[in-house]
C-alpha cells in the first residue's frame, strides 16, 4: 500500500470520527453561532468592536463570562429592549444607553450564541425557545 | 444637482486618498485653485493659489474657543459626529483613537471632531465623552458651535455631506470621512474612517505630512 493511500485513508477515517461524534446538540450550536457571527457583524459590531472590546468607557466589551452568566436570562431583554442606567462590567461603570435591536427571538439567540462563545467567554447554547421564554419577563 | 457635485467630489478625493499612497514624496492637493500673476522684481510670476479653510470659530469640550488661528503651524484631522450617534460614529472613534495614540506627543498636531447636534451636545456633554474615550490635554478637540456653522462648513469645505433626518438612526445622516488638513489649511486627503485600512493610510499620510518643509503659512 502507497503512503499516499495510507494517508488518505487515516483522514478519511479522521473526518469519519469526528462526525461521528457530533451530536445533534453539537451541531445545533454550530448553526446558531456561524448564523449569530452574521447578526453581530450587522447589529452589535459597530459599536462593541470586531473582538468585543467595546470603545473605551463609552461602550462596554463583551469578554466578562461573569456578568453575561449571572444575567443570562436578562440578556434577551437587553439585545431587544436595549440598556439604560448603570452597569459595571470587569469593575468599569457604563452608564450610556444602549438603543434597542428590532430582532426575532431566534437572531436573538443567535447572537447570544455566538457572544456567549467568542471573545474568551464559554456559555452553552442560547436556543430560541429560552430567549422567547425569558423576553416575556423583560422589564 | 449641488449633492451629485459633493458626492462627485468627495469620490475623487476618496479615489485620491487611496491612490496617494502609491507616492510616498507629496501628498495631492485638493479643492479649487486658480492661477495668479503678478510681478516680483520686474518678472512676471504665475502663482497659485488653493483653496484653504476659511475663518472658524467653535468651543472646546474644555469651554475654551477654538478658531482657524488657534490651529495656526498643525496639521489637523477634521470629523463629524455627535455623542448620541448609534451607528457609524463608534467605530470611527475607535479608529480615530489609533491616530490620537500615535500623534499625541506630537507639537504640531490636532483631530478636531465637530458635533452636528450641537443642541444635545453642549460642552459638558462633550467633555464627558471625552472623558470617557480617555482624552486628555489638548491634542484631540470636541467641538460644539451654532449648527448652521458647523453644517455650511462641513459641506463647503471640508466637503463631508451631514443632513438631520428622522428617518435614520439616531436622526442624522453623515459621512464618515477623517479629512486632513495641513498647515496652509489645504485639504490633502479624505479617508473612510469606518476602515482601519484607510485610517492607517491616513497615518502614514500625516507622517509624510510632518516631514514636508514648511512653506509659508497662510494666516
Amino acid at each position: 500500500m502507497s503512503w499516499k493511500l495510507a494517508g488518505s485513508l487515516i483522514v478519511f477515517v479522521a473526518i469519519l470520527f469526528i462526525t461521528a461524534c457530533q451530536s445533534d446538540e453539537n451541531l445545533e450550536f454550530k448553526r446558531y453561532y456561524s448564523s449569530g457571527a452574521l447578526v453581530y457583524q450587522q447589529h452589535c459590531q459597530n459599536c462593541h468592536g470586531t473582538n468585543g472590546e467595546g470603545l473605551s468607557a463609552l461602550i462596554p466589551l463583551l469578554s466578562d463570562s461573569t456578568f453575561l452568566r449571572k444575567n443570562v436570562s436578562s440578556l434577551p431583554c437587553y439585545v431587544k429592549n436595549g440598556l439604560k442606567g448603570q452597569i459595571t462590567i470587569k469593575g468599569k461603570t457604563f452608564e450610556d444607553a444602549m438603543p434597542a435591536n428590532d430582532l426575532s427571538p431566534l437572531e436573538i439567540a443567535q447572537v447570544l450564541t455566538y457572544i456567549g462563545n467568542s471573545f474568551g467567554n464559554k456559555l452553552s447554547t442560547i436556543d430560541e425557545q429560552s430567549v422567547q421564554k425569558n423576553l416575556v419577563g423583560c422589564r | 444637482m449641488r449633492n451629485i457635485l459633493i458626492i462627485g467630489f468627495a469620490a475623487i478625493l476618496l479615489w485620491g486618498a487611496c491612490k496617494s499612497g502609491s507616492d510616498k514624496k507629496a501628498l495631492p492637493i485638493y479643492g479649487n485653485r486658480k492661477p495668479v500673476t503678478k510681478m516680483v522684481d520686474g518678472k512676471q510670476v504665475t502663482d497659485t493659489i488653493y483653496q484653504t479653510i476659511p475663518p472658524f470659530k467653535f468651543v472646546n469640550q474644555y469651554g475654551d474657543s477654538i478658531s482657524n488661528k488657534t490651529l495656526n503651524g498643525n496639521i489637523y484631522v477634521v470629523d463629524f459626529f455627535f455623542t448620541t450617534c448609534p451607528s457609524i460614529c463608534p467605530i470611527m472613534h475607535r479608529n480615530m483613537l489609533k491616530v490620537y495614540e500615535t500623534f499625541k506627543n506630537t507639537g504640531d498636531f490636532k483631530i478636531i471632531s465637530h458635533t452636528i447636534d450641537p443642541k444635545h451636545d453642549s460642552v459638558p456633554v462633550l467633555k464627558k465623552y471625552a472623558d470617557k474615550l480617555g482624552i486628555t490635554g489638548n491634542t484631540w478637540w470636541f467641538l460644539q458651535g451654532k449648527k448652521e456653522d458647523i453644517y455650511t462648513i462641513a459641506e463647503k469645505n471640508y466637503l463631508v455631506a451631514v443632513k438631520q433626518d428622522s428617518s435614520a438612526a439616531g436622526g442624522y445622516i453623515h459621512a464618515g470621512y477623517f479629512v486632513l488638513i495641513d498647515k496652509q489649511k489645504r485639504i490633502r486627503g479624505s479617508y473612510d474612517g469606518t476602515d482601519p485600512k484607510q485610517v492607517d493610510q491616513l497615518i502614514a499620510d500625516i507622517k509624510t505630512l510632518q516631514a514636508e518643509p514648511d512653506q509659508m503659512i497662510v494666516q
